[in-house]
C-alpha cells in the first residue's frame, strides 16, 4: 500500500460518519435496483424458461362447438406450428371447508400423456389414469388453499348433478402462472381451481365427443400473429368463435407481464432519486475535502505529484465510498429480492423459481453509481487538479461575506447577531442551501410517495368494493336466460335484493385498433353496481348508447359522440354500430357499460339476462350458498367479501413491508443530507465557533447558529418536499395507467404529516450527533491548528 | 549578528557574472511576475537575471515582499514567470508544459516550505515515504529521519511533533529523494536558535554531501555565512550579490 493509500484510508477514518452517511444513501439506491432487477430478470428467465420447455401456446380462442376435424383445418394455416383443440368449462364446486360455492374450470387432458402444448408440470401425485373417469388433476394454488393433494375429493356440480371428482394429482400450467378468474382483479385461490380431466369422461359430460370449446396454437417463427388470428377467426366463426386472442390478451401472461413492467419500472426510477442525494452529498463532501486539503494538495503536486496522481486518489476516495455503497445495497438488495421471490413464488406458479443474483446487475448497479459519484465530484476533483501549487500555499483569504437581501427587509432590531450569522451564510451558498433544501425535500417527497401507493389502493378499494359494487355477491348462469330466472333467484333464502345484468363479449373497433372486452348491460336506476367517475359521482347511464372506460376510449381513440363498430362474439356474431355516449374514469379493467334494455334491443333478444347482483342477509348466507350450490342453472358466484380478503392479503404482504422500506430509506436521505450539512458547516466554521466560546457563548449559543441554520433548511424542505412527493405521485399514477388498474391521485393527510414528522425527526437526530461534537469541541485544539 | 554580516560588494547589479567557468545549472534571465488581482497588477519580480551553479550554496536575502519566495517557486517549477525564461540544465522551465515541470519537481527538486506543510494525516516517516516512493534512487525513509536527527519519532504523526521537529521531518522529506536542487523558504523562520541550527546543519551537509545545489531564503542575515554566494533582492530585482571566501558552518552560526 502506497502512502498516499494510506493518507486516503485516514482521510476516511476522519469523515467515517459522513463516508457512512453516504454509503447508506448509495446502498439504498443500490438494493432497490438490485432487488428489482435480479428479481424482474429471474422472473423473465423462469417465465422463458417455462413456457418454452412446456410449449406455452402463443394464440388462443373460445368456441362453443366445433368438429375436431376442424383443427385440421386450422393446422393448415399458413405459419401455424401446432394445434391443441380441448374442452373447458366452469362449474360450480361444492368444496368440503368452504361454505360458498366456488369456480371450476375443467379442462380435457388426453388420457395419455401426450406433449403438445400448455404442458402441465405434475407437482404431486400421478398423471390420471385411462379408463377411470373421475380423475382429475387439479392447480397447485387451489389445493394449497383447500390442503388438497392426492386423494382429496372436490364435489363439483356437472351439467346439473353433483359428481365427486378424485383429486390424483397437483399440476401447474403455463396458462396459469397467475392463476385468475376472468373479471377478477386478484386471484383467490379458495374459489377458483382449475382441473384437469381425461377427455373422454369430460367429452361424455358436456355431450362434446368428437368435439371440442377450446383451442390454442403455436406459430412459427416469424408468422404474422394478427394475420393468423384474422384467418383462424374466420375459420371458427361458424362454430361460435368468441375471437382469437394472443399472448397479450391471455389473463395469467397479461398480469405477469404488468408485474414485470412494474419492478422494471420501481427499478430504475426509485434509485435515480437515491443516486442523485448520493451524488449531492458526495459533491458538498468532496468540495469541502479538496478545500481543507488545498496545501496538502498543493505539497504533493510541489513534489512532482502528477495531476493524473491526484486524480486517482481522490477517485479512489470517492470510488471506495462507492464500492461500499454498492456492496452494502448488493447484499441488501440481494436479501430484498430473496424475500419478495418468495412472495412472488407464492403468486406466480412456476415449476421452479429461485431467486437468482445476475452477475450483471451488480455491475450495472455498479456502473450507475460510479457515473452518478462522478457527475458530483467532478467538479471537486477537478479543481484539486486546477490547484496552482505556489497559489495554494499562500493561506486562503478570507470568506468575503455581505449583508444578505433578506436582512435589508427585516429590521436590525428582529434579527439576533446569530441570527445574522446565519442568514449571511445563507445568503453566500445560495446555491449549496437549494441543494441542501432539495436534499431533504427528497426525504419527505420518497416517503410521501412510497405511502401514497397505499392510500391509494386503500381508496381504490372503497372506491371499488363499497362504492361501486354494493352487492354482496353477483353470479352468472349457465347461458344467457329469461328473465324469469331472476324471480327464482330473486325468493332463494336471504336474498335482499336482486339486480339482473346482461353481459356479452364483443371486439370493439375503431379504425384499425381494436380491443376485447365485455359489455355489462345494468339495470335502470341500479343500485347494487352503481358506475361512478372519479369524483365518486354517480353517472347515469345513457339511453341507448354506450359508456367507456375513459382509459378505453383513450385506447381506441374515441369520443363522446364516436361510433365504435362492435362485433358480438356471441350467438351469430353480428356487427353493430353504436354511438358512445359519455365516458367514466374509473380504475379497473377496460369497462363498457349500457342499460340493459338497451342492450337487450341491441342484441334483438328479449329481456334476457347473463346473472345478477345480489345483497344478501349474512345470517342467511348459509342458506343460500348451498341452494346456490345445488342450482344448475348457477355457473358461478363471486363474493364480494372473498376478493376483499385476498386483496388485503395480497396488499399486506406487499405494499405495508415495502413501506417500512421506504420509511427506512427516506430516514437515511434526511439524516444523510442534514448530518453531511451539519458536519460541514461545523467543520469550515469551528474555529469560528471556538472563537464566538473563547469571547463568552455558551454552547447553546453556539450550537444555535449551526444548528439554526439547519432548522431553517429543514423547514423550507417540507413544504418543497410535500409538493415534490405528490408531483412523484402523479408521475406514479400516471406509471399505473395501464389497461389493468388505474389507481386514484389520493394522498392522505397522514401520509403529508408523515412524511415531514420521519424527516423532522431524523434532522433531529442528526443535530444531536451534531451537538455533542460541538460540545466536544476542543478550543485550544481547534484554534491552534492552521486549516 | 555582526560576524556574519554580509558585504554588499559595489557595482553587483545582477547575479550572473560569477566568475564561474563551467556552465550554470540553472540559467534565468529577464524573469518578471506579475500578479493581476482584479484591477491592480503588482509586480513581485521585474526583470531577474541568475545563474546558478551546480553544489552552490546560495542565501537569498531580502525584505518582505521583495519577491523572494516568488523567485524559489519560478526556481523550483511551482510557478511560472510572466515574462523570461528559466533553464535547468537542458530542460526548459517557460515552456508551458505543465507535465514537463511536475516531472522536473519529482525528478530533481527538493523542497522545504516556511510552514513545514507535512500531511497531518501521515506520520514523519510517511511523509518521508510519500517523496521515496515516486522518486528513482532515494534514500530510505529511515536514513534520512536519522539525518535529521529523528530515528526516534518516526512514527509520530505532525500533531504529536514540535515546530522545529516537524521543520526536520519537512527536510528529511525534501533531501531524501537526493534531489540535484534543494530549496528552502525560510526553513528556520519559526524555529528557535538551537534548532535553527540543527535544521541549518542538516542543510549544509546535504549540499556538501551530495553536492545538492541549494537555495535558502532568509530573514536571518546571520545564516549568509553559510553560502557560497548571498543574493539580495529588493522590489523585484537583484540588489546585490557577495561571494563568501569562506564559508561558515551551520553550528558556529549565532543569532
Ligand atoms: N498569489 C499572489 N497574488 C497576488 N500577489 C502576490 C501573490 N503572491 C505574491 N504576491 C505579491 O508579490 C509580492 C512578492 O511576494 P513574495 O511572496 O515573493 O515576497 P517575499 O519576498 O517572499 O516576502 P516574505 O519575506 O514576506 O515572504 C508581494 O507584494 C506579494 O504581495
Ligand atoms: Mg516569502
Amino acid at each position: 500500500m502506497t502512502v498516499l493509500d494510506r493518507k486516503l484510508i485516514r482521510d476516511l477514518l476522519q469523515l467515517k460518519g459522513q463516508a457512512t452517511a453516504i454509503v447508506l444513501v448509495l446502498a439504498c439506491g443500490v438494493a432497490t435496483f438490485v432487488m428489482s432487477l435480479a428479481t424482474l430478470r429471474s422472473l423473465e428467465l423462469t417465465q422463458e424458461t417455462y413456457y418454452e420447455q412446456f410449449r406455452f401456446a402463443q394464440v388462443f380462442a373460445h368456441l362453443k362447438r366445433a368438429p375436431k376435424a376442424l383443427a385440421e383445418r386450422i393446422a393448415e394455416i399458413p405459419g401455424v406450428d401446432r394445434v391443441q383443440v380441448r374442452t373447458a368449462v366452469e362449474v360450480t364446486l361444492d368444496v368440503a371447508d368452504l361454505a360458498e360455492p366456488a369456480v371450476g374450470r375443467l379442462i380435457s387432458i388426453p388420457e395419455r400423456p401426450t406433449p403438445g402444448l400448455n404442458d402441465l408440470y405434475l407437482r404431486k401425485g400421478r398423471t390420471i389414469e385411462p379408463g377411470r373417469r373421475g380423475e382429475i388433476l387439479i392447480n397447485e394454488s387451489f389445493a394449497d388453499a383447500h390442503k388438497l393433494g392426492p386423494g382429496g375429493r372436490v364435489a363439483a356440480i356437472i351439467n346439473g348433478r353433483r359428481q365427486i371428482l378424485e383429486v390424483v394429482g397437483v399440476a401447474l400450467s403455463p396458462e396459469y402462472v397467475y392463476p385468475i378468474r376472468e373479471g377478477d382483479i386478484i386471484p383467490d385461490d379458495e374459489r377458483f381451481g382449475v382441473f384437469w380431466m381425461g377427455e373422454p369422461g369430460l367429452a361424455d359430460a358436456f355431450d362434446m365427443e368428437g368435439a371440442f370449446n377450446d383451442l390454442a396454437l403455436t406459430l412459427e417463427p416469424g408468422a404474422s400473429e394478427a394475420e393468423i388470428i384474422q384467418r383462424l377467426d374466420r375459420l371458427i366463426e361458424p362454430y361460435g368463435g368468441l375471437g382469437a386472442f394472443g399472448r397479450d390478451d391471455q389473463l395469467s401472461h397479461k398480469f405477469v407481464t404488468n408485474e414485470l413492467r412494474e419492478l422494471r419500472g420501481v427499478g430504475l426510477a426509485v434509485p435515480f432519486i437515491f443516486l442523485a442525494v448520493g451524488a449531492f452529498l458526495l459533491n458538498i463532501v468532496l468540495s469541502r475535502l479538496v478545500a481543507a486539503q488545498r496545501e496538502q494538495i498543493a505539497t504533493l503536486k510541489a513534489f512532482g505529484y502528477t495531476d493524473g496522481e491526484i486524480r486517482r486518489h481522490f477517485l479512489k476516495f470517492v470510488g471506495l465510498i462507492v464500492a461500499a455503497g454498492v456492496g452494502l445495497g448488493t447484499a441488501v438488495g440481494a436479501w430484498m429480492g430473496w424475500g419478495i421471490s418468495g412472495f412472488y413464488a407464492r403468486f406466480f406458479r412456476f415449476p421452479v423459481f429461485r431467486f437468482r443474483l445476475d452477475p450483471s446487475v451488480v455491475l450495472l448497479a455498479l456502473a450507475i453509481s460510479a457515473s452518478a459519484a462522478m457527475i458530483g465530484t467532478l467538479a471537486a476533483i477537478r479543481r484539486a487538479i486546477r490547484l496552482q501549487p505556489a497559489e495554494a500555499m499562500r493561506p486562503e483569504p478570507p470568506a468575503s461575506y455581505r449583508p444578505t437581501s433578506i436582512e435589508r427587509w427585516v429590521p436590525r432590531t428582529l434579527v439576533s447577531p446569530a441570527g445574522r450569522m446565519i442568514l449571511r451564510r445563507l445568503g453566500r451558498e445560495p446555491f449549496k442551501a437549494f441543494l441542501s433544501v432539495l436534499g431533504i425535500a427528497l426525504s419527505v417527497a420518497v416517503l410521501v410517495v412510497g405511502n401514497y401507493t397505499a392510500d391509494a389502493v386503500d381508496d381504490l378499494m372503497d372506491f371499488q368494493f363499497h362504492e361501486v359494487q354494493r352487492h354482496d355477491l353477483s353470479l352468472t348462469f349457465v347461458e344467457p336466460t329469461s328473465a324469469r330466472a331472476i324471480s327464482e333467484v330473486r325468493h332463494l333464502p336471504g336474498v335482499i335484493r336482486c339486480e339482473p345484468f346482461r353481459a356479452v363479449a364483443v371486439r370493439l373497433r375503431s379504425g384499425h385498433r381494436t380491443r376485447r372486452a365485455g359489455i355489462l348491460g345494468l339495470e335502470p336506476g341500479t343500485r347494487l353496481y352503481r358506475p361512478l367517475d372519479a369524483s365518486r359521482r354517480e353517472v347515469s347511464l345513457p339511453e341507448r348508447g354506450l359508456m367507456l372506460s375513459t382509459k378505453l376510449a383513450e385506447i381506441l381513440h374515441v369520443q363522446v359522440g364516436d361510433l365504435l363498430t362492435i362485433e358480438v362474439l356471441e350467438a351469430e356474431r353480428r356487427v353493430y354500430r353504436v354511438p358512445v355516449e359519455s365516458l367514466v374514469s374509473d380504475y379497473e379493467g377496460l369497462s363498457v357499460y349500457m342499460r340493459r334494455p338497451a342492450l337487450n334491443r341491441l342484441l334483438r333478444e328479449g329481456p334476457t339476462v347473463s346473472g345478477a347482483f345480489l345483497s344478501v342477509d349474512s345470517a342467511r348466507s348459509a342458506e343460500l350458498y348451498s341452494r346456490l350450490k345445488a342450482t344448475p342453472r348457477v355457473a358461478s358466484v363471486s363474493l364480494k367479501r372473498a376478493m376483499l380478503e385476498s386483496f388485503r392479503r395480497i396488499i399486506a404482504e406487499s405494499l405495508l413491508k415495502m413501506q417500512s422500506f421506504v420509511a427506512a430509506f427516506a430516514a437515511i436521505i434526511a439524516f444523510g443530507v442534514v448530518y453531511n450539512g451539519a458536519r460541514i458547516s461545523l467543520a469550515e466554521r469551528s474555529r469560528e465557533l471556538a472563537t464566538l466560546r473563547v469571547i463568552g457563548f455558551t454552547r447553546g449559543e453556539v450550537s444555535a447558529i449551526l444548528l439554526g441554520e439547519l432548522a431553517i433548511l429543514t423547514l423550507i424542505a417540507l413544504p418543497v418536499g410535500l409538493a415534490i412527493g405528490a408531483g412523484f405521485a402523479a408521475m406514479t399514477t400516471q406509471f399505473y395507467d395501464t389497461e389493468l388498474f388505474r389507481i386514484p391521485m389520493v394522498i392522505y393527510p397522514t401520509t403529508f404529516a408523515m412524511g415531514a414528522l420521519v424527516t423532522i425527526v431524523s434532522a433531529i437526530a442528526s443535530g444531536w450527533v451534531v451537538r455533542r461534537r460541538i460540545d466536544e469541541l476542543d478550543l485550544i485544539a481547534v484554534l491552534k491548528t492552521k486549516e | 549578528m555582526t560576524r556574519a554580516e554580509p558585504e554588499i560588494g559595489p557595482g553587483t547589479k545582477g547575479a550572473t557574472d560569477a566568475g564561474e567557468a563551467r556552465a550554470p545549472e540553472f540559467q534565468a534571465r529577464g524573469i518578471t511576475r506579475v500578479y493581476r488581482i482584479g484591477e491592480v497588477e503588482v509586480h513581485a519580480l521585474r526583470g531577474v537575471d541568475l545563474d546558478l551553479f551546480e553544489g552552490e550554496f546560495i542565501v537569498l536575502l531580502g525584505p518582505s515582499g521583495s519577491g523572494k519566495s516568488t523567485l524559489l517557486n519560478i526556481l523550483g517549477g511551482l510557478d511560472g514567470p510572466t515574462s523570461g525564461t528559466v533553464r535547468f540544465r537542458n530542460h526548459n522551465l517557460t515552456s508551458g508544459d505543465e507535465a514537463a515541470l511536475t516531472l522536473y519537481r519529482r525528478e530533481h527538486v527538493g523542497f522545504v516550505f516556511q510552514f513545514y506543510n507535512l500531511i497531518p494525516s501521515l506520520t514523519a516517516r510517511e511523509n518521508v515515504a510519500l517523496v521515496t516512493e515516486i522518486a528513482a534512487s532515494p534514500m530510505s525513509p529511515e536514513d534520512a529521519l536519522a539525518l535529521v536527527g529523528l530515528s526516534g519519532r518516526m512514527d509520530h504523526f505532525p500533531s504529536q511533533l514540535s515546530g522545529g521537529e516537524q521543520q526536520r521531518v519537512a527536510i528529511a522529506r525534501a533531501v531524501a529523494k537526493r534531489p540535484d536542487v534543494l530549496l528552502c523558504d525560510e526553513p528556520t523562520g519559526a524555529l528557535d536558535v538551537k534548532t535553527g541550527i540543527l535544521v541549518l546543519d542538516v542543510i549544509d551537509r546535504v549540499n556538501r554531501e551530495l553536492g545538492t545545489t541549494t537555495a535558502v531564503i532568509t530573514h536571518n542575515a546571520a545564516i549568509s555565512a553559510m553560502a557560497d554566494r548571498v543574493i539580495t533582492l529588493s522590489d523585484g530585482r537583484v540588489s546585490g550579490m557577495h561571494r563568501n571566501e569562506r564559508k561558515a558552518s551551520a553550528n558556529t552560526l549565532t543569532w
